[in-house]
């Protein structure tokens, strides 16, 4: 059975290819594949008669008990034969009913054939997962299906609502797939059927869940309305979907459930129900349809209801009857609907209004039809009367038993047959009568190939009904699981019936009788179509559950703009301010919940922790309030700073330090982004929204205080930085136990830290260099290769003072002759390509003296860090200050002199020397990160230690330093090309302190930085 | 343990002002705030480390439960040097903005707004029926080897 699957699925993978070359007339070569797979069938009966099963089984995922398990018993042969029959000659009949060259027929070809192969998957899995799986495939290749003319919107439309009616009934079914699965603790169909779990509440859910899934599947009232709608398919599809693909799904399911779960509260009193409603709707409707194929379609949807009834009955006779009915109708509906798709393909049209006199022109089809046709209304001596003969008689017997139900399913099936034989008068007569008034049809004449589909399915429904007998081992083997009577009739009935046979003569039954009636009914029904159909047109549909479908479906599409607009307002601060609501509601209310504070309070720690406290919460009050930009940040410097002091009176050094540093980096770099922005801070909102913003942050604050006093008091267990000391020394031979942590203990984590700081520079240089992959430093070079703007800067810079102040309007190339003037000797390489008036001798001075001692300092720190505070971080900041010292004080030509590798190439062999650290150990043998150490005495310098983790420390100063020299070159040095790049054209670069001018033309503002810029920055940097 | 009442009304001012800070509209603004939500962090964590101690630094007649807890340090070591990494990013962002845009203000996403008024535009293509079938729907109309009259 797998290999039929791969066939299936191969034909399916190779087919579009092939039709989109070759034509149609690959429907022919591909009909072989399902032909092969019923031949291969019609093998298996003997011994599916003789009562073997045969069955295959293919581990899949054996931890989750799931198994591609399949089996053949007579249920599923006869499915498969049904479905692989009928495939096979829809298949071959699709190569006359397109045309080359038709579009996308190469994808519906393959799509065609892996819905024949999903579906037979379906009837012969034995795994209920699997089975499951097949179920949903169904339902996507037939939402393709009939979504076939994708530029019809109708086509589309009812695609969508084919899949989304049958999916939503399959998700409950899923449930109840599970919830089966999980009670009867096998996941095997036969094992679950054979025996049932105790019947339960939670069985009876599960079961009707399953229902519903079949019943969506199967287009039961009041979800039947996508079945008409997805006539909208090419009819060859419609063809096979109707009779034996699809919508027999769900029927299948029932039939396979039936003889375990027949009995299960609500399951005959809901299928006999809705299928007896089913039956009726659908036959009403179909009485006034004037499309043929539409006529067909309601058609199905009576004769599933009639399908729903019989099969779920649970009766033995019953489901004789109800596998004989699938038979019937898979062989007549499917001849129908080839029929009416060869009716259209000729005449253009479907409409039984434009149709007269074909029966004449066409006189082989007319007999095709009508034999399908007598069939479906049961005359006999078809397969169609056969069924219907043993449905009126296995209903009766078992309302005579005692089942009033029986008698109700009775009254329902008649009366619906009433209908049926109405409507099939009406297709008969619609199709091929001559209707007085209208032209006759020019057909223009028959071609025998394509009516070889249709032909055979009707002989076939002409021979079995004959040979109905030879069907009766087969089936009976099926209806033979399912108990002789229903549980109302075996409640009062001690006996019960003889088993049922199938024949076309039983005898004059009462059944015969039920049948003559029908059929005289539904003729005097048809007879007086004129008048019905006034009565129609009065009465308003009463079951309208395709509007309440657009209904709902057009809700949901409004439901989801108005969900959006509601939540995503597009307002950054909106969304910031409904996650801090949302943490002070959970957070609040989760802390409320716990009750009382543990812990207890203190006033301080030392008494100097309340005037830094004062500063810090002054500054942040104001830093709030602040409306001048450098204010703002010097204000939250002042906090910054106050943080690293109260992190050096709690004892914690390494902390105090990098604070200290880090944030004296911090403000440079804001001063360095800020001085091209206008001084007051943009716009704020109005009052009510500052005093919501300055409700929120209070909240937030209150909470936070509240979860710091939980969070403390709720540490009672011995912290296991106890042991850390320890492990430090000894394990990672270091006193400095932060440093250790860093470098050893929790080495991974500064990894990552390090690639973070890595993106963030990365991140910097992208944003900055807007419209150059700058990796270079600016660098003093020969005079030659200068460029212009440089060679002009130089001109100006090494002008004398007294010139130059005055030259501030001097033209570009204008530059007064004034070399004499180069007398003055740099103390900083770059120093003279500075403006002079923004030159300051005494900060070259200084630079030029701590810049080597504040890098031999760093490295000091770099390798004392493991015993004393310091570390990779604290070291490579100092030298990233050095750094910053040098550009501060002579521009960005000495920013490239100091240091003339590139920042990028610092940051990635950082992290690729820091990550080699990490692994190398694994190379002999041990963890990665772990750290040795090596100690020698040498001659002069003494005793020396070099611990392996230091390596990993020099990783972390390289990204360090890096980080500070990406922040140079992009925030500072790039920012002060771009600028001039800006000013270069209309006036000189040195008319004062840059970026002035252009933030005096775009805001009123005072030009000059705001008094309290720090000190270090007071000269802007050139 | 016993908390800092101090700090712990420092933490709720710094977090205040942050938050305040952050909701605003300027990027300059939402970036101090974010430094400031940042030192009210480290600062709660160094409440949740404990007592003042002496410095995590092995020598000689100091016992482990005198020091300062070493792993808090570590942790807020390490955001301290993320969050200068990562306000020099949002500081990069400013300058761009302004550089392109000349705005320090951050405006509303115009997608996000013009979701708002598409509401009455919707296609409801479900709700095409064909439950009144008419015999125009037919897939060989032009195409039929012989047509109707």
């Amino acid at each position: 059975m797998i290999i039929s699957l791969v066939g299936f699925a191969l034909a399916g993978l190779v087919l579009p290819s092939l039709t989109a070359r070759f034509g149609p007339r690959m429907f022919v070569v591909a009909a072989a594949v399902p032909a092969a797979v019923f031949a291969w069938l019609l093998l298996q009966i003997p011994a599916v008669v003789r009562g073997e099963t045969p069955t295959e089984l293919h581990p899949w995922v054996p931890q989750l008990d799931l198994a591609l398990a399949f089996r053949l018993d007579p249920l599923s042969l006869t499915m498969a034969l049904i479905v692989t029959g009928v495939g096979a000659l829809v298949v071959l009949y699709c190569g006359r009913y397109f045309r080359r060259g038709e579009d996308g027929l190469g994808r519906f070809s393959g799509v065609l054939l892996a819905f024949a192969g999903a579906m037979f998957g379906l009837v012969v899995s034995d795994d209920i997962y699997v089975l499951f799986m097949f179920w949903e495939a169904t339902t996507v290749f037939s939402y393709l299906l009939i979504g076939q003319y994708t530029a019809k919107r109708k086509s589309r439309g009812a695609a969508l609502q084919a899949l989304l009616v049958t999916t939503a009934g399959g998700l409950a079914m899923l449930v109840g797939v599970v919830i089966l699965a999980v009670e009867s603790g096998t996941t095997r169909v036969s094992e679950i059927v054979a025996d049932p779990p105790q019947a339960s509440g939670l069985i009876t859910v599960a079961v009707l869940l399953v229902l519903a899934g079949a019943l969506s599947k199967s287009a039961q009232v009041p979800l039947h309305f996508w079945l008409p709608s997805a006539m909208a398919a090419p009819t060859p599809v419609s063809a096979y979907l109707h009779a034996a693909a699809m919508v027999k799904a769900g029927i299948f399911l029932i039939a396979l459930l039936v003889p375990a779960f027949g009995e299960t509260p609500g399951w005959r009193p809901l299928l006999v129900g809705i299928g007896v409603l089913t039956m009726l709707v659908g036959g009403w409707r179909a009485l006034r349809q004037h499309d043929l194929k539409l006529l067909l379609a309601y058609g199905t949807v009576s004769q599933l209801g009639f399908l729903t009834v019989v099969v779920g009955y649970g009766t033995r006779n019953a489901a004789l009857a109800g596998i004989t009915l699938i038979t019937g109708h898979a062989l007549f509906k499917a001849t129908l609907f080839l029929v009416v798709g060869i009716i259209d393909n000729r005449l253009g049209t479907r409409d039984l209004r434009k149709i007269s006199g074909l029966g004449r022109q066409a006189p082989l089809l007319a007999v095709v039809a009508t034999l399908a046709a007598a069939s479906m209304a049961g005359l006999p001596p078809m397969l169609g009367f056969v069924a219907k003969e043993a449905v009126f008689t296995a209903l009766l017997e078992d309302a005579e038993h005692g089942a009033p139900l029986g008698l109700v399913a009775l009254i329902g099936v008649a009366l619906g047959s009433v209908l049926t034989v109405a409507y099939t008068a009406r297709f008969l007569w619609g199709a091929f009568a001559s209707k007085p008034g209208i032209e006759p049809a020019e057909f223009v004449h028959e071609h025998v190939d394509f009516l070889v589909s249709p032909a055979i399915l009707a002989v076939m429904s002409l021979g079995l009904g004959i040979a109905s007998p030879l069907l009766d081992p087969l089936f009976g083997q099926y209806a033979d699981t399912v108990p002789p009577l229903s549980g109302e009739a075996s409640a009062v009935s001690a006996e019960t019936p003889d088993a049922a046979h199938l024949a076309l003569w039983h005898g004059l039954e009462p059944a015969l009788g039920i049948s003559a009636v029908t059929l005289v009914l539904g003729l005097a029904l048809f007879a007086a179509r004129t008048r019905i159909s006034a009565i129609q047109g009065r009465v308003p549909a009463l079951i309208d559950s395709a509007r309440g479908y657009s209904r709902i479906v057009h809700l949901v599409d409004r439901g989801a703009v108005r969900l959006t607009r509601l939540t995503q307002t597009g307002s950054l601060p909106i969304y910031v301010a409904t996650i801090l609501v949302v943490l002070v509601a959970a957070v609040g209310t989760a802390l409320a919940l716990v009750g009382e504070l543990p812990g207890s309070f203190r006033p301080w720690d030392s008494p100097a922790q309340l005037p830094i406290a004062i500063v810090m919460g002054v500054a942040t009050i104001a830093a709030a309030r602040a409306h001048k930009r450098f204010m703002a940040v010097v204000l939250v410097g002042v906090t910054g700073y106050g943080m690293a002091a109260l992190f050096a009176l709690q004892g914690a050094a390494d902390l105090a330090l990098t604070q200290a540093l880090v944030e004296t980096v911090t403000l440079v770099t804001f001063v360095l982004v800020l001085r091209r922005l206008p001084s007051a801070i943009g716009q704020d909102h109005g009052r009510r929204h500052r005093i919501v913003r300055a409700v929120i942050g209070v909240s937030v604050g209150i909470l936070m205080s509240v979860v710091a006093v939980v969070a403390l008091g709720s540490r009672i267990a011995e912290p296991i930085s106890l042991r850390f000391p320890e492990l430090a020394y000894e394990g990672g031979h270091g006193r400095n136990v932060v440093n250790v942590l860093l470098v050893d203990i929790r080495g991974w984590d500064t990894l990552g830290e390090m690639s973070v700081l890595v993106v963030a520079a990365t991140g910097v240089a992208s944003l900055v260099f807007l419209s150059r992959r700058s990796s270079d430093m600016p660098r003093l070079g020969p005079e030659t290769e200068r460029p212009r703007w440089f060679a002009h800067r130089k001109r100006m810079a090494e002008a004398p003072i007294e010139a130059t102040t005055s030259a501030g309007a001097t033209p570009d190339g204008a530059a007064p002759s004034q070399e004499k003037g180069n007398q003055r000797t740099p103390w900083l390489l770059a120093g003279k390509t500075l403006a002079p008036e923004n030159r300051s001798i005494i900060l070259e001075v200084v630079v030029r003296l701590l810049f080597h001692s504040a890098i031999i300092v760093s490295v000091y720190l770099l390798f004392a860090g493991h015993n004393i505070p310091g570390g990779g971080f604290a070291g490579g900041l100092v030298a990233g200050l050095a750094f910053v010292a040098r550009y501060l004080a002579a521009g960005r030509f000495e920013l490239g002199e100091a240091a003339p590798i590139d920042a990028g190439k610092l940051l990635g062999f950082g992290v690729l020397f820091a990550g080699g650290t990490a692994l190398v150990p694994i190379f002999f043998g041990v963890d990665a990160l772990t750290s040795t150490w090596f100690e020698a005495e040498l001659p002069v310098i003494g005793h020396i230690e070099f611990v392996t983790s230091t390596l990993f420390d020099i990783g972390v100063y390289l990204v360090v330093v890096g980080l500070a020299l990406d922040i140079l070159r992009s925030l500072g040095a790039e920012i002060d090309r771009q600028q001039e790049e800006d000013h270069g054209d209309e006036s000189s670069p040195d008319d004062g302190i840059p970026g002035a001018h252009e933030v005096n033309t775009l805001s009123h503002t005072p030009d000059e930085p705001t008094p309290d810029t720090p000190p270090t920055t007071e000269r802007s940097p050139r | 343990m016993s908390a800092s009442l101090v700090l712990i009304l420092l933490m709720a001012v710094l977090y205040a002002g942050g938050v305040y800070l952050l909701l605003g509209r300027s990027m300059t603004r939402m970036l101090l705030g974010f430094l400031l939500v940042g030192n009210a962090t480290n600062l709660l964590i160094l409440i949740i480390a404990g007592p003042a101690g002496l410095a995590p630094i092995v020598a000689d007649g100091v016992e482990p439960s005198e020091m300062h807890d070493p792993l808090p340090e570590a942790l807020i070591l390490t955001a301290i040097v993320i969050t200068f990494g990562v306000s020099a990013f949002l500081l990069a962002l400013i300058y761009r903005s302004w550089r392109i845009a000349r705005a320090d203000v951050i405006t509303s996403d115009e997608a996000d707004v013009a979701v708002g008024g598409a509401d009455s535009s919707i296609d409801d293509e479900a709700s095409n029926e064909a439950e009144d079938g008419s015999g125009e729907d037919t897939e060989f109309e032009g195409r039929a080897e012989a047509k109707t009259p």
